[in-house]
């Protein structure tokens, strides 16, 4: 595995932020259903259990932007523009199931990787998904960091910080890989070293998309029943994540 | 009318001249001997006279994103240094021919490759060997862009290293001599990886 990197001088994360406890930015760009949910009733006795249960934040980081193009797809297609496409119709999708989700990038302007993982580590999210989107290869290519698992301690040194959530990143690439697949689309599994993926304090997978190459034919990134199938195999791997994290003691 | 003695002083100076250059001459022909025979043992190419050696290549994949072992024969120079920029001149080589299924267009590939000795600590009594690896900026340049490429890249570099100089146990990337952030947007060249990264690496 990769080498740590030496503690001293680190940023620290304060409890992964109380896991979950706290509100998402006020400025979160979800849609309106989506950031109100039901609130309980004042009087009811389940009100302080629902009142103390974490909420169910997704955070979708949209990688690149501003100046930092990525790969470039096509002659007229930049990776930045279609995670940030992607990254807009999951949002919509994810929400319009009730799912609270926040956006690290919501325009074409460039987000320092230390801005993105602040966001998604302030969120207390239960799910963060990175974006990112290549020629090579074919289908979907999940990622988790490279980090071993480390226990989650109150003080997480910024650089290594994915290292307390990387069982739970595995599983949640698990259940993506799972819903890619029933959409018959192909995945590799993969490690890597990359920001902000390892200083993200919650599961957190990569998801590059590339063309589908089948037996004949290739279909690009920029068909949209491709988009649409990618999409859609994403929501249904978090509304399953959801289930399973209701699930957890 | 010229003493006798200035007479014997000019033909000892005039002999002794001729013989300094003579000796100058002999001089910077043996230099010039040496740098040649220096230049000869450069190892841009493998000695003929030298047996080949078996050496495993680890080739990437984007289609499943794997690594598998692909083995070769080489007349490879002595040096380890030299050894280890000709393998991986042979591993870049072949990412840039049509049918490749890891495709980077043909490029200059590496600069040179450095061993260095870490230094023992309490941990390790033998903490193995660490590889610069230099990569030259076409190679950067002309590299797509994505994760899993780069990543691929990046691990049949380190994999073919190991398997083929087992005390290896870290590899640093550089590129025109300098550190660079990513490969090529994504993969971070910033930190040393472990040889143990690499999947799929045996030694026989």
């Amino acid at each position: 595995m990769h080498k740590m990197q030496p503690i001293f001088g680190c940023t620290l994360l304060v409890g992964a932020l109380l896991a979950g406890a706290q509100q998402p930015a006020a400025t979160s760009p979800a849609a309106p259903a989506a950031n109100s949910p039901a609130a309980p009733a004042a009087n009811s006795p389940a009100a302080p259990a629902a009142r103390a249960a974490p909420r169910f934040v997704v955070v979708i980081d949209a990688a690149h932007g501003g100046a930092d193009n990525g790969a470039r797809l096509s002659d007229r297609a930049l990776e930045k523009d279609l995670v940030l496409t992607l990254s807009v119709r999951l949002r919509s999708m994810l929400g319009a199931h009730g799912i609270y989700v926040i956006t690290t990038r919501e325009s074409d302007a460039a987000i320092p990787a230390v801005n993105r993982a602040e966001a998604a580590n302030h969120a207390g999210a239960a799910a963060c998904i990175t974006l990112h989107a290549t020629t090579s290869g074919s289908g979907v290519h999940l990622f988790t960091s490279s980090l071993t698992q480390i226990p989650a301690t109150r003080f997480l040194p910024w650089e290594t910080a994915q290292g307390a959530y990387a069982e739970q990143s595995l599983r949640l690439s698990s259940e993506i890989d799972t819903a890619m697949t029933h959409a018959e689309i192909p995945v590799t599994l993969g490690r890597t070293a990359l920001q902000p993926l390892d200083s993200f304090t919650c599961p957190a997978v990569v998801a590059e998309l590339s063309p589908l190459h089948g037996a004949a034919t290739v279909t690009q990134l920029s068909d949209s029943a491709y988009q649409d199938r990618i999409v859609a195999a994403m929501a249904a791997a978090v509304e399953q994540w959801q289930h399973d994290w209701r699930q957890q003691p | 009318m010229i003493s006798r003695t200035q007479r014997i002083l000019f033909w000892t100076l005039l002999v002794s001249s001729v013989l300094m250059s003579i000796v100058l001459l002999r001089m910077r022909e043996r230099a010039l001997d040496r740098l040649l025979a220096s230049a000869e043992t450069m190892p841009l190419n493998p000695p003929a006279g030298r047996p080949v050696q078996s050496v495993t290549i680890m080739i990437a994949n984007d289609m499943d994103g794997s690594l598998q072992p692909a083995y070769q024969n080489l007349a490879l120079p002595l040096d380890d240094n030299a050894r280890a920029h000709v393998i991986l001149q042979h591993l870049i080589a072949d990412y840039s021919r049509p049918s490749s299924k890891h495709p980077i267009a043909a490029n200059k590939g590496v600069n040179e490759i450095f061993f260095m000795g870490l230094p023992a600590d309490a941990t390790h009594t033998s903490p193995g060997t660490v590889a610069i690896v230099d990569l030259s900026g076409s190679f950067v340049e002309a590299h797509p862009s994505g994760i899993e490429p780069e990543t691929l890249t990046l691990l049949s570099i380190i994999g073919t290293l190991h398997a083929n100089f087992s005390q290896i146990s870290q590899v640093r990337f550089l590129v025109d001599g300098q550190q660079r952030d990513t490969l090529a947007g994504h993969a971070d060249l910033t930190r040393d990886y472990l040889a143990s990264d690499a999947p799929g690496v045996k030694h026989l």
